[in-house]
């Protein structure tokens, strides 16, 4: 089944001074109590982080369902923001792959995949075993899924105490985070222009469609360091 | 307020917007190998699209740092990569920071 050594290593990222425990319990707590606010009840807001786990995906939802938005729209608005996870995931499991290991891990543990998850396992896949990557990866996923669902709760039951100073503050820890731990990763060419091309069109096109600017950001900014990062690197 | 019927419904929906990505992927990557260079271009936009949601979620956010000013916005960002970036990569020392600067800044 899942191999507990590497489980356990897995689990073991949300320690220490690259730990992502902070910065996912500070947007899931700013989260909870935005979720509060949309007048959703603590049940639904920790099913909420139980079923999606993707933060900018849930902020979608509670701001469309603010502003009454139809739930066909709020399955398309969401589905465009999130469907960074698709790549992110060509990008991940390819690495994980073993012929050893059952396929229902990989289609179950896909769950995990979100942003934090995703810089460890990247980050830290090359010293696992390759044939239990997997079983690391779910232990990371495990790991930072809990958090997520625990930090929800916990935001929720104490919006009312959390002034909007201190939510504002919370909400900027998670990007904050990930544009460090992109930097770090910024280790050969084609990255540091994906990483550079997609900081600055993924605002701009934004101005021209607020829908489709990830999609077409990511896919232009990715294709440019993909022609010209690849070469200077003699890949 | 949205009724509870509606919040379930919109839960659902959400859920499984964002399932169908992570699953298109899992199946998706069955047929890639880590040496094709299709597998390097997935990697480069992934990259590109993840960081084009962070620089939107600092320039045109949602949610409540939209009540906080631009400006502020960037010079907490700059600040705080420059501090992970001096502090040997240590990632809790930048991110804490970056809350109370923005906390502070916000309520003078």
């Amino acid at each position: 089944m899942i191999n507990p050594k590497t489980f356990l290593q897995g689990l073991k990222s949300l320690k220490g001074s690259r730990s992502p425990a902070i910065p996912l319990g500070a947007c899931f707590i700013a989260l909870g109590a935005l979720l509060k606010d949309a007048g959703f009840n603590l049940q639904q807001s920790a099913a909420s982080s139980l079923f999606t786990y993707a933060l900018p995906g849930q902020l979608v939802m509670a701001e469309s369902l603010l502003v009454g938005a139809s739930i066909v729209n709020i399955f398309i608005a969401v589905w465009l923001v999130n469907f960074r996870l698709y790549p992110m995931t060509v990008s991940l499991f390819p690495l994980l792959e073993h012929k050893s290991q059952p396929k229902w891990k990989y289609y179950l543990s896909c769950h995990f995949l979100a942003v934090s998850s995703w810089l460890i396992a990247k980050d830290g896949y090359q010293k696992i075993d390759k044939k239990h990557r997997i079983d690391f990866w779910i232990g990371i996923g495990i790991g930072t899924w809990s958090t997520a669902i625990i930090m929800t709760v916990v935001g929720y039951l104490s919006a009312d105490y959390l002034n909007k100073d201190m939510l504002i503050g919370l909400a900027i820890v998670n990007p904050v985070y990930f544009f460090c731990m992109m930097i770090g990763a910024m280790k050969n060419l084609s990255v540091s222009i994906a990483v550079i091309g997609g900081t600055l069109l993924g605002p701009l096109i934004y101005l021209i469609s607020t829908e489709w600017a990830l999609l077409f950001a990511g896919i232009i900014a990715g294709t440019t360091a993909f022609l010209f990062g690849g070469k200077k690197n003699g890949k | 307020m949205a009724s509870s019927q509606i919040i379930i419904l919109a839960i659902v929906a959400t859920s499984l917007a964002t399932f169908i990505s992570r699953f298109m992927g899992a199946l998706t990557s069955e047929k890639v190998s880590v040496k094709s260079k299709v597998f390097e271009w997935f990697n480069c936009v992934a990259y590109s699209t993840l960081a084009a949601l962070l620089g939107r979620m600092i320039i045109f956010p949602a949610g409540v740092l939209a009540d906080s000013d631009l400006l502020i916005r960037v010079f907490v960002l700059v600040l705080c990569i420059l501090v992970f970036i001096f502090s040997k990569k240590n990632l809790v020392i930048p991110t804490i920071l970056s809350a109370v600067l923005l906390s502070f800044f916000n309520s003078i």
